[in-house]
């Protein structure tokens, strides 16, 4: 069983929702990376989402643009991102890392290589923002046969048909985009992610996490009850952006994933009551 | 030229999914794709309704003044000594520039989805002035997305866009040039989906983009190919046209795709020279990859991340290009050959002196290279070069070349 399956499935045993902090490999700088996923591990992240930087992120909002910029300064590369998941493995053999990006540093590294190195280095799926099914075909096919996951998105503007198109090719989850727009967009609508939802669950049985315009506790345990997870991704990378290199590390990364424990409580509360 | 084209039928391209052979396709966000569905079939339909084509004539015809002349260059051929060179005057269209035929096609299209308000990016300008100017006619809401280091380069459309009432938005992402302005149009138009039109100025982005701007372009090469046989007798031996997302090229060449004895050339932008690294010639020194929802030729390093790139013309200053130019590249339909800074400049001061006209420093790239290619044909030979737009708008930029300060 892939890491991702033994992580829904134990805590749908727990009646609990799975938190899924995201942030962009090298920002504010490379060699904080690895830290702040045991980080987000520690503070209850179950799955990290792990960005990998491109030049021309086009479905991000301001502030995971910027955690591009900041991390393209210190040229971080697609093959220095397998790296860091490599060094993060030695200490976490559980916790599923999922690369979320966009297609070109992948077809430049070539996928079948991509395939091969992101395995060894425990890459457990691949979510890329810029390739809908109808391209995906080989790439979901070395992904599947190396053991990883590919996993899609999903908007609110997916009709039934095109739900029931990418599940078929999904594996891992499904990733439902909350709203309109880009990432850290600021109109979450309960109503409208539950009639996503519902439609989601008439085509699939994958675990569903919701992602876009989650930002705190209050607006997690919100969407957590209608899903089997939720995305942290631009409140979390708001904190990295305020980072200062003369302050102690430590703290500072203890500051940025409080945020996480924060919302671990929220959504386990909501689970429980 | 390869034969490797000989069994094409070019009509069957793009397929249902948009591929011109690996290239084009539709690299998106999930967000994107009913609105990319949606967009191609009001395209097919409406591309075979009476009531629409006979629409689009009109505008052509009566707004932006087609047919353009084919106008044989005498002085300038005899000067060269070579083949006859034709110039195809898309520079006398309103709006001074090829850009309008595609933006009147785009704008229709909004008007019968019925959609209020419409978004482009532009670089230069010229685009974001030929989109506020169909929006200002129709009544409908713009907005333009352009780079900040752009907009200080070209204060003058920038007015003039504001004088057509609408809105520039400045991009000040990336590198803050038109490759960010078409990523921050692809925000907005994710972000504001259900009422607003991304009139996209070049024949690249996701399908149908390349598809339709093509179409709507190719009203150049059909127009060049009847005004050349009536004026000649005979088609062209060659064309010429500059090739920065490629609509002007795409739009000359298509309608000749099928003519075995016309040789074509695309001319993209060398900067300071291919060798340098300095330039925004894809074709000539780049790599296939994906950006802004399609697989074509790209300017990347490495690791795959897209680089700066360079040309004195902004039209042309782009780091990707149209995909069914790649595909053409590829089976060696289309030759595609950069022109320097330099050689583009020496071009728009020589048209100008020898013909009175002043070509684009964008057309000046192809009027560089249909001399040196002229130079290498007989007298009974022809050319015909697209001259995509007129250089009004970059007198500024020759003038401070010149250290000439203009206000």
């Amino acid at each position: 069983m892939s890491r991702l399956a033994k992580v829904f499935e134990q805590l749908a045993e727990r009646g609990a929702k799975a938190l899924v902090p995201y942030i962009v490999a090298g920002d504010p700088a490379p060699k904080h990376t690895v830290s702040l996923m045991h980080a987000l591990v520690d503070s209850g992240a179950d799955i990290i989402e792990l960005g990998v930087p491109f030049s021309d992120p086009m479905a991000e909002g301001p502030t995971i643009q910027l955690a591009h910029e900041r991390a393209l300064e210190h040229h971080v590369s697609l093959s220095q991102v397998l790296d860091m998941v490599a060094e993060f493995r030695q200490t976490n053999a559980d916790t599923p890392v999922v690369l979320m990006g966009y297609t070109n540093p992948v077809e430049h590294m070539g996928y079948s290589h991509f395939a091969e190195r992101a395995k060894q280095a425990g890459v457990d799926g691949l979510l890329t923002v810029d390739m809908p099914p109808e391209e995906a075909g080989e790439t979901s096919r070395l992904l599947r046969d190396a053991g990883m996951d590919n996993i899609f998105l999903l908007a609110p503007t997916s009709s039934d048909q095109r739900v029931a198109k990418v599940a078929a090719l999904a594996s891992g989850y499904l990733y439902c985009v909350s709203l309109k727009g880009v990432t850290g967009a600021g109109h979450l609508d309960i109503d409208s992610v539950r009639e996503q939802m519902q439609r989601i669950r008439q085509h699939s049985d994958l675990p569903v996490t919701v992602g876009f315009g989650i930002k705190d506790g209050e607006s997690a345990s919100a969407i957590a009850p209608l899903c089997e997870g939720v995305v942290v991704g631009s409140a979390l990378v708001d904190r990295l952006a305020k980072w200062d290199n003369a302050a102690d590390t430590d703290k500072q990364i203890a500051e940025a994933v409080s945020l996480i424990a924060d919302i671990r409580k929220a959504i386990d509360a909501v689970a429980d009551a | 030229m390869s034969k490797q084209h000989e069994h094409v039928d070019f009509s069957q391209f793009p397929n249902a999914e948009g591929h011109f052979g690996p290239y084009g396709g539709r690299f998106v966000s999930e967000t994107l794709i009913f609105a990319l569905d949606e967009l191609a079939e009001n395209y097919q339909r409406l591309s075979q309704d009476p009531e629409f084509r006979a629409e689009f004539d009109r505008d052509l015809a009566y707004y932006v003044g087609r047919p353009s002349p084919l106008y044989h260059a005498e002085r300038w051929s005899r000067e060269v000594g070579g083949a006859q060179i034709y110039l195809k005057r898309e520079d006398l269209n309103h709006t001074g520039a090829h850009k309008v035929n595609n933006t009147i096609g785009q704008a229709l299209l909004a008007k019968y989805m019925g959609k209020k308000r419409v978004i482009a990016e532009t670089g230069a300008g010229q685009h974001g002035v030929a989109s506020a100017t169909v929006a200002a006619r129709l009544g409908m809401e713009c907005q333009v997305f352009m780079g900040e280091e752009d907009i200080r380069r070209q204060a003058l459309n920038v007015y003039r866009m504001k004088l057509l009432g609408a809105e520039v938005i400045s991009v000040k992402s990336g590198s803050r040039t038109l490759k960010d302005a078409m990523n921050e149009a692809m925000r907005d138009w994710v972000t504001n989906v259900d009422d607003t039109f991304y009139i996209i100025g070049t024949a690249a982005g996701p399908h149908p983009y390349p598809m339709l701007v093509r179409d709507f372009q190719s009203v150049i090469g059909r127009e060049a190919r009847e005004q050349h046989l009536e004026q000649t007798g005979k088609l062209p031996d060659a064309l010429v046209a500059c090739v920065g997302g490629g609509s002007n090229a795409i739009g000359l060449f298509h309608p000749f795709l099928d003519d075995e004895s016309v040789a074509m050339y695309g001319v993209e932008a060398g900067g300071h020279g291919v060798a340098t690294g300095e330039h925004a010639a894809p074709l000539s020194d780049g790599t296939p990859g994906v950006l802004h929802g399609n697989r074509t030729y790209l300017m990347q390093d490495e690791a795959g991340q897209i680089i700066h790139t360079h040309s004195v013309s902004a039209g042309l200053d782009y780091p990707g290009v149209g995909p069914e130019h790649s595909w053409l590249k590829d089976i060696g339909r289309v030759n595609y050959v950069a022109i320097n800074d330099d050689e583009a400049l020496d071009a728009f001061r020589k048209l100008t002196l020898v013909e009175g006209i002043m070509p684009a420093l964008e057309s000046s790239h192809a009027i560089a290279y249909a001399e040196k290619l002229a130079a290498t044909m007989r007298p009974d030979q022809s050319i015909v070069v697209n001259l995509s737009g007129r250089g009004d708008k970059d007198i500024h930029t020759v003038a401070g070349i010149d250290g000439i300060g203009i206000d």
